[in-house]
């Protein structure tokens, strides 16, 4: 462990469907407060699924907390929740604007999912067919690659390190802040911002309302839609949304006298191959199994130091299998079985964004003593109540010191990422 | 719409893509949009979109290249807006 660096959090951004920076996120967790709302737009063009989760970011929030040209010229939500999280993670951190100044050792990793696919891409798509691609402008091109909403960013901050983007459906803002972790850990990096973003809209909401994997249930009661571990779970609520931290070498840190949230132990990504079980959109059991334990092991803990698991949890029928595999990954007795929450209750379902956002959330649980509720869990699923008691699930938020967390993220593509978070001690 | 009146819409819609706002204060017809007013000369395309959008003209890719000053820029749509 000698030639491994610590790795902490030292600042923390996001833009979430109930919270637009840190300090509205954080008490929107605390009071249980939804973001889904109706799309009306949505039953015109005939969806079943009609709610969904945005961020409430209007032209004066942007004119106030960003520069003119994003604020003003760009049009992709993914892009702008993302140059919003991530400059709020970098002031956070009490760190400079100050393009070029910093090293090569600081660098910059957005991840992003369906980021062309955002509602932006209408004005885009029309002209072209139109045969007026004249009309796209310069921007089409950095709104529409992967590493867009990174890019834009960094044309804010002028980081020279390694800057890149992940892209790993739902795991993606997990795995953006872990493979930060790992270049961090290892001495490649000294410094980096990280976390990723999802747009919003019908064109990437779509795809998902074809496949019947969206609530349909609740379009006249929006924020009830949204039911992880329910006995009545019917589908995720689609949302959009970024997430952003900084990390640092325990050095760098205290160099600069930097506020620490959290330390980040360790984690793992895997796949099930599609094997097992395992496809397209199910997640292979035993993989969920191995991530969760490997990332144990590689933090260097026992699961009997966990204190909350941050679940995945979709409000799926794939709930309950989770249940299951982090019951059998733990291998405790159901009394010294760890506290169970997930923000998708309150913000649905972000997709490549959601990994980031809940990661936010849990180092602020750590950092600041809580567990925030479940909400819309009246009834617990059978299934998950066969093997855990309902006292596992806090419905409602609990002020209490929170040592170790665990969060995972499960992605298509049999894709699954697990990260350990710890209290910060010297 | 006089050479002046035209001025005023072509610095508003240039306004945005100037990211030092120190040099908007002085703007005269002899500067030039890249060298002066450190406009990424990727932007000139959109500056360009943004004319012909507001003023209801269409400026041909020829003359994007001659629109490096505010007073080139002006005479072009001074030329199209009467012609």
């Amino acid at each position: 462990m000698s030639n491994k660096h610590r790795v902490v959090i030292t600042g923390l951004g996001v833009v979430s469907p109930n919270g637009n920076n840190v300090e509205e996120f954080e008490s929107a967790l605390r009071a249980g407060k939804s973001g889904i709302k109706r799309w009306d737009n949505l039953e015109k063009i005939n969806f079943k699924g009609q709610i969904g989760g945005k961020p409430d970011i209007s032209q004066e929030y942007k004119e106030e907390h960003l520069p003119g040209f994003i604020a003003k010229k760009l049009q992709n939500h993914a892009v702008i929740y993302a140059c919003l999280s991530g400059l709020e993670a970098w002031k956070n951190a009490g760190l400079d604007i100050a393009p070029g100044q910093y090293d090569r050792k600081t660098g910059l990793l957005i991840g992003s999912g369906a980021l062309g696919l955002d509602s932006f891409i209408e004005h885009k798509i029309y002209p072209i067919d139109n045969g007026d691609h004249r009309k796209l402008g310069s921007r089409s091109v950095p709104e529409s690659m992967s590493s867009g909403a990174g890019a834009y960013l960094n044309s804010i901050l002028g980081l020279k390190g390694r800057i890149f983007s992940n892209s790993s459906a739902c795991i993606t803002g997990s795995e953006a802040i872990l493979q930060a972790f790992e270049m961090i850990q290892s001495g490649k990096m000294e410094r980096m911002l990280c976390g990723s973003t999802e747009g919003d809209g019908r064109y990437i909401w779509g795809g998902f309302d074809a496949m019947r994997i969206l609530c349909s249930d609740s379009n006249d009661t929006p924020e009830k839609g949204s039911r992880p571990m329910s006995a009545t779970s019917s589908g995720f609520v689609p949302s959009g949304g970024s997430g952003a931290m900084v990390l640092e070498t325990l050095e760098a840190a205290e160099a600069r006298g930097a506020h620490i949230y959290a330390e980040i132990l360790g984690g793992d990504v895997n796949s099930g191959g599609q094997q097992g079980g395992g496809s397209m959109t199910a997640q292979n059991p035993e993989a969920v199994v191995d991530c969760i334990q490997t990332a144990i092991s590689n933090s260097g803990i026992k699961s009997s130091e966990i204190d909350l698991i941050s679940g995945h949890l979709t409000s799926t029928k794939g709930d309950p299998y989770e249940i299951k595999n982090w019951f059998d990954a733990l291998d405790l007795p159901k009394d010294e079985f760890p506290l169970v929450n997930t923000p998708k209750s309150m913000i649905g379902h972000c997709v490549a964004g959601a990994g980031s956002i809940e990661l936010v959330a849990c180092a602020l649980q750590i950092s600041n003593g809580f567990v925030h509720k479940n909400i819309n869990l009246e009834e617990i699923h059978p299934d998950i109540l066969s093997i855990l008691d309902e006292g596992k699930f806090p419905t409602d938020t609990e002020e209490k010191e929170i040592n170790t967390i665990i969060k995972s993220n499960f992605g298509f593509g049999d894709l699954n990422c697990c990260v350990v978070l710890r209290k910060y001690k010297k | 719409m006089n050479r002046e009146e035209i001025k005023v819409e072509l610095l508003k819609i240039i306004d945005p893509y100037i990211d030092e706002k120190e040099v908007t204060t002085s703007i005269s017809e002899q500067s030039d949009l890249i060298n002066d007013l450190n406009i990424n000369s990727a932007h000139l395309v959109d500056i360009v979109l943004d004319i012909e959008e507001k003023f209801d003209i269409m400026i041909e890719d020829d003359f994007i290249g001659k629109m490096d000053t505010v007073g080139n820029a002006l005479d072009i749509i001074e030329e199209k807006l009467n012609g």
